[in-house]
């Protein structure tokens, strides 16, 4: 039965159905990444000084590198983006959450699962597959607690009103089911005792990293945007005909990609990863024309609200996409394969695109659910311009270190120390944007924390008062109750 | 798209083909994959790795040292490749005019630009590489003439590419070679430098405990981090301890005290001096130089 067809309900409503089980993923995304952004500059910190760590286990690049990245996917990414999307969800349903308790449940399980797998990092368990690095436990604390948000997810797609799915629903909807068969797959093929043999391993692992960094984000990000973009933008989405090919496409052929192309694999599984990285760049080029036609007209915000954040995660998209998938071209993937420009690419991704358009969301809809502003609103607007320059900052030095990096490597005349020695210059600058994006984060730390705890006290005095307020009658128990207003 | 189950089958057939197609077709291929045999050798490859190596690939894990080290080279091409080792008792001009007269036969004229540029460039030296390309009819039939004129050869496949004239490797990396890695650690980023061959290139064990312990004792301007923990710093007996590193001044401790590798340390250096993929395989072919010598 669909009880939202029965009675009609407030926004106000909705949001208020979302605000336990959403502060619990915000919460510890937020916490997630400033610890992530901060493990990230502890692990650049050994290209500074070698020697820093040498006696340090913890904290070995190795070790701090893949503990910074999970954190900023599995910690930050993930969560939030479920959040967001629940409430999209509910909000496009025209009606409350379902079943709120579970994405609760789901969300303190995930964070443990988070708080193990990085635990586990550091203390050298690692799997050793790249974003795959966190261990059994932890695997199957996230598994279960993303299958706990999706229920409730798709239990709120499925009371919606209008039974016409919008174009967000698409895309947020894959990307739920996407999930949970590339993490099971990569999960249950390469973490029991017995492995497939030999390379197929790294296979596996190329195909699920591809899936999540660029595929899920995708999905995930650009079903957010075709949400508050056109939201934002005071008019409806440009050719729903349009994001239809788009999402068709991107599936069809983003999920091909991620075989790098030096591979030490038979040729047809890179040739295939290169067809469809070229394929790829058909739905990413309609993705940028839908928002493009859906935003023009409307103004250029310079003003740090979420608008400008989901704006520039576009755009991020976009771009980043792009210098993904040209990395495929043959004579690009010589020079740029195995260097700094892979971890800039999936730096700009995970924070450009996926952070920018999560902070954005998560500020457009912590005031809603908790029905107040936020503490600081402006540390909010600042970390629009914060984040977005330090973005930047971060990445681009890695994409131009990655270029000078592999010209070099391409020239067997020029030494191998000459090679690192010319990347440390871009290493440092980019630290400096990972400096200002920790900056960002602490912003949407204290702005989610101080009203977790504003509404925890008030919370509090309203149990107190409850707790009290039949001591206090208790004396004139004799006497006939007033009923106060 | 009106319904969610619509959505679900789009999905469900877009990523059902994709998990067909890198998941399961590589698995059906490669994952049953067994050992191959060498060319030209019975040898069998790759071999098991022994005990210490075994864990040290552990060890190797749970630093992460794949984040910086590749275990892949990469190859550009493959050429055949005939060289004169020898001029006998014939005089370099002798030679260059014989072997003019050879470039009329028929499976040389393709090639014969190329022979007559390397000969006008020649110095008058041997070792002369006179022909290098993909036509092994060319190196057959000089390889004959040159010989019957009582001229010495040497006719060798050649792979080539960046990172194998850095030394990094003398073919490229091939599923075979990883065939008793788990997890296997291709690795994604240069920030250090290949290690498919390191065996080969740094054999010595005590070597790389040293360089573990103090790059930069090794390798002057080498940007890896130091790796002490994986060292005790102990008091010196009135004997050093026989597997005691033997560091120069600046980087060793302070007198009376010894710097010994720990059994990880030992594990992984075990496993670095493992690292061999020198082999010549059917699909990496290649000829040995101390086989052609």
């Amino acid at each position: 039965m669909n009880p939202a067809e029965t009675k009609s309900i407030s926004p106000a409503e909705i949001d208020a159905s979302c605000r336990v089980p959403l502060l619990a993923l915000f919460g510890g995304a937020a916490l997630w990444l400033v610890l992530g952004l901060g493990l990230g500059i502890a692990a650049m910190l050994s290209f500074h000084a070698p020697n820093m760590f040498a006696d340090c286990p913890v904290l070995t690049y190795g070790r701090a590198q893949a503990a910074a990245n999970d954190l900023l996917l599995y910690g930050f990414v993930i969560p939030a983006a479920l959040g967001v999307m629940l409430w999209i969800f509910a909000r496009l349903s025209q009606a409350p959450l379902a079943l709120p308790i579970v994405p609760v449940a789901a969300a303190n399980l995930w964070h443990l699962g988070v708080l193990v797998g990085t635990g586990a990092i550091l203390a050298g368990q690692s799997t050793g597959y790249p974003w795959l690095e966190y261990p059994r436990v932890a695997a199957v604390l996230l598994f279960a607690g993303f299958m706990l948000a999706a229920v409730s997810a798709a239990a709120t797609m499925g009371f919606r009103r209008d039974r016409e799915m919008h174009p967000a629903h698409w895309f947020l909807f894959a990307s739920l089911l996407w999930f949970v068969w590339s993490y099971s797959t990569a999960n249950l093929f390469l973490l029991p005792a017995h492995p497939p043999r030999g390379v197929v391993q790294a296979v596996v692992a190329w195909w699920f990293g591809n899936n999540l960094l660029f595929v899920w984000l995708a999905l995930a990000g650009v079903g957010m945007a075709f949400y508050f973009l056109p939201k934002f933008a005071g008019k409806p989405l440009a050719g729903t005909g349009y994001a239809l090919f788009a999402f068709l496409t991107l599936i069809v052929s983003a999920t091909w990609c991620g075989i790098p192309r030096s591979a030490p694999v038979p040729a047809w599984l890179p040739a295939l990863s290169t067809y469809a990285a070229m394929l790829a760049i058909i739905p990413v080029l309609a993705i940028a024309i839908i928002a493009w036609r859906t935003i023009s007209g409307s103004g250029f915000c310079v003003t740090g609200g979420p608008n400008c954040f989901v704006r520039f995660g576009t755009l991020s998209f976009v771009l980043s996409a792009l210098l993904y998938l040209g990395a495929w071209c043959p004579r690009g993937s010589q020079i740029l394969d195995l260097t700094w420009y892979g971890f800039g690419v999936s730096q700009w991704q995970l924070l450009g695109f996926a952070g920018m358009m999560l902070l954005g969301g998560i500020y457009h809809i912590l005031p809603r659910i908790m029905a107040k502003d936020l503490p600081f609103p402006l540390l909010a607007k600042a970390n629009a311009f914060i984040f977005g320059f330090g973005v930047l900052i971060y990445v681009l030095p890695l994409l131009a270190g990655g270029l000078e990096q592999g010209l070099k490597l391409r020239d067997p005349s020029v030494p191998f120390a000459d090679v690192s020695a010319a990347s440390l210059l871009f290493l440092r600058i980019s630290t400096t944007g990972q400096l200002l994006l920790l900056v960002g984060a602490l912003c949407l730390l204290v702005n989610v924390l101080l009203m977790t705890l504003q509404w925890k006290i008030a919370l509090a005095k309203s149990a107190i008062a409850a707790v009290l307020a039949p001591l206090e009658t208790r004396p004139e128990a004799g006497t006939p109750k007033e009923v106060k207003s | 798209m009106k319904t969610g189950l619509t959505v679900f089958l789009a999905t469900a057939v877009a990523f059902g083909a994709s998990w067909l197609g890198l998941v399961y077709g590589p698995i059906a291929q490669l994952g049953g994959q067994q050992q191959t045999v060498v060319l030209q050798s019975g040898d069998t490859w790759p071999q098991q790795r022994t005990g210490d190596a075994t864990l040290g690939l552990q060890v190797y894990r749970a630093y992460g040292c794949a984040a910086c080290h590749t275990q892949q080279a990469r190859q550009s091409g493959v050429a055949d490749e005939i060289t004169l080792t020898s001029l006998g008792s014939d005089k370099a001009a002798d030679l260059k005019d014989y072997v003019k007269t050879l470039l009329v036969l028929p499976s040389l004229l393709e090639a014969s630009n190329t022979i007559v540029a390397n000969l006008e460039a020649w110095n008058g030296q041997v070792p002369l590489t006179l022909y290098s390309g993909q036509d092994s009819a060319v190196v057959a039939t000089l390889a004959d003439k040159l010989k019957a004129g009582g001229l010495k050869t040497d006719a060798r496949v050649v792979a080539s590419g960046p990172d194998l004239a850095r030394g990094w490797g003398v073919r490229q990396s091939v599923a075979a070679d990883y065939l008793y890695d788990v997890p296997v650690q291709l690795g994604s980023l240069r920030a250090g430098p290949d290690l498919s061959i390191i065996g080969v290139r740094s054999p010595d064990v005590n070597w790389q405990l040293q360089h573990l312990y103090a790059p930069r004792s090794l390798v002057k301007s080498s940007t890896m981090p130091a790796f002490r923990f994986l060292f005790t710093v102990r008091k010196a007996g009135a004997q050093p301890a026989p597997d005691a590193l033997v560091l120069p001044p600046e980087f060793a401790p302070a007198a009376g005290l010894e710097v010994v590798p720990t059994a990880e340390a030992r594990q992984l250096a075990a496993y670095l001096v493992s690292l061999k993929a020198t082999a010549p395989l059917y699909e990496a072919p290649f000829t040995p130089v101390t086989a052609a010598k």
